[in-house]
């Protein structure tokens, strides 16, 4: 490619550059996303803005690809690794400039599963619709996720599981938030590629989400119905 | 007028991962069990387990008229309880466990070692690495991406076991490459066919 056919970021103007945007996350670009993201901000975009503008619009595009069999997932990992070097420089930016908070959840991989592929998606994409997510990592007891509810006043629980060993073990955490009478606090997604709706039922969960779009969904709805239930009996 | 003899009377039908291929028929061949017959569903559904249980369905109603009993020779191999359900369903039986590195290993050795942080591969996985690990996994399309998809996917385990079903010193000097490649300490475990030869040669 000649010098001339190289695209200048700074040149674009924002309609442009978050088109750009777009493209360098469907591409993985994780240097001229951040690049981009300082643009933006040095043009005076509000954080949230870019963050739900330009890279979770740019996010929305590569989850339809792979829902759809466009986009595999090496090309859905390379684009959230670029987002996330977005969210690295947007992250303490958001909470200095009063983003909207829609929630808090507590995710983490079960007990005996070291697999966080999805969870690190889900978590990612939860950020970026504006919930606060406390990562509790991979191979969690039960006591992890109990301790981290409580202290951190969430909404939501999420576990994930890759395996088939592991994933009765949402249910242990489950029965455990219903032995100490506080199974009804929570919102609890469940995710996992052995899993399916039925299970999530059968375990007590409020909602099985078979990817990271539909998490995010999922808990919008679940969340403003918490809030409805609230105000209702307030 | 008589009837001609069924020639698939009194037969098992073996309907196995692909994956299996090799095993199954080495199985068959060391402990003479010639009233087993073979039939393989595509090995790529091991990185595609959604797809194993549709299969399984079809391929019973296929063949169930031709066979005295159809066995199974899959585990739930991340069906996440589905083969189990459909098998049960369709009133036939399958291997136990949750996926080869178990059977091959010994259910109840497996789940003692308690592993979480192995990889693992057979001979079959050793012979087609590329094409089952590198590729889907797409580090042969993005070798300058490599640290950082070697990270997101490997970045928990803490070694390489390579589960010998034979003694080829090729393949142990594959997976060791292999290790080397994903950054992982390499084991190499002598399994033999575990699980799957005890499972075999019990079937009448």
């Amino acid at each position: 490619m000649s010098d001339e056919d190289e695209i200048i970021l700074s040149e674009l103007n924002d309609e442009d550059l978050v088109a750009q945007m777009f493209d360098d996350l469907y591409d993985g670009m994780k240097e001229e996303i951040e690049e981009s993201v300082n643009i933006l901000l040095s043009r005076d975009w509000a954080p949230y803005r870019i963050l739900t503008e330009a890279l979770v619009g740019g996010m929305t595009i590569v989850g339809h690809d792979f829902r759809d069999g466009i986009l595999f997932v090496p090309e859905v990992l390379l684009a959230a690794n670029a987002m996330k070097g977005g969210m690295f420089i947007l992250k303490p930016l958001l909470a200095e400039t009063g983003a909207p908070q829609v929630g808090k959840m507590v995710i983490g991989t079960v007990k005996g599963d070291i697999h966080d592929i999805g969870k690190n998606l889900v978590g990612m994409m939860m950020e970026g619709a504006g919930f606060e997510v406390i990562d509790l990592g991979i191979n969690n007891a039960v006591e992890s996720y109990l301790e981290a509810l409580e202290a951190e006043s969430a909404d939501i629980l999420g576990m994930s599981a890759l395996l088939t060993t592991t994933m009765p073990y949402m249910k242990v955490v489950i029965d455990t938030l219903i032995e100490k009478g506080i199974r009804d606090d929570y919102i609890v997604l469940v995710g996992g590629a052995p899993l399916n709706e039925e299970f999530g039922k059968a375990i007590g969960a409020d909602a099985y989400c078979r990817d990271a779009a539909v998490a995010v969904e999922t808990a919008k709805t679940f969340v403003a119905r918490k809030h409805n239930q609230s105000g209702a009996t307030a | 007028m008589i009837p001609a003899a069924d020639p698939k009377a009194g037969r098992i039908l073996l309907l196995a991962c692909g994956a299996l291929a090799r095993e199954i028929l080495a199985v068959n061949q060391a402990n003479g069990l010639d009233h087993l017959d073979l039939q393989c569903l595509p090995a790529i559904y091991h990185n595609h387990p959604e797809k194993i249980v549709p299969a399984v369905r079809d391929a019973v109603a296929k063949y169930r008229g031709s066979y005295a009993k159809i066995f199974v020779v899959y585990a739930d191999c991340g069906t996440g309880g589905q083969l189990e359900t459909a098998c049960r369903d369709l009133g036939v039986e399958m291997l136990a466990g949750p996926h080869c590195y178990s059977f091959f290993e010994g259910n109840a050795a497996f789940a003692a070692n308690d592993e979480i942080t192995a990889f693992y591969l057979t001979d079959f996985l050793v012979r087609q690495f590329d094409s089952f690990v590198w590729e889907p996994l797409g580090f042969a399309k993005y070798p300058a991406k490599f640290d950082v998809l070697r990270d997101m996917y490997f970045g928990h385990y803490t070694k390489l076991v390579y589960q010998a079903q034979t003694d080829d010193p090729s393949l142990t000097q594959l997976a060791e490459t292999y290790a080397g490649r994903l950054q992982l300490p390499f084991e190499r475990r002598f399994t033999g066919y575990g699980d799957l030869e005890t499972e075999l040669t019990g079937l009448t």
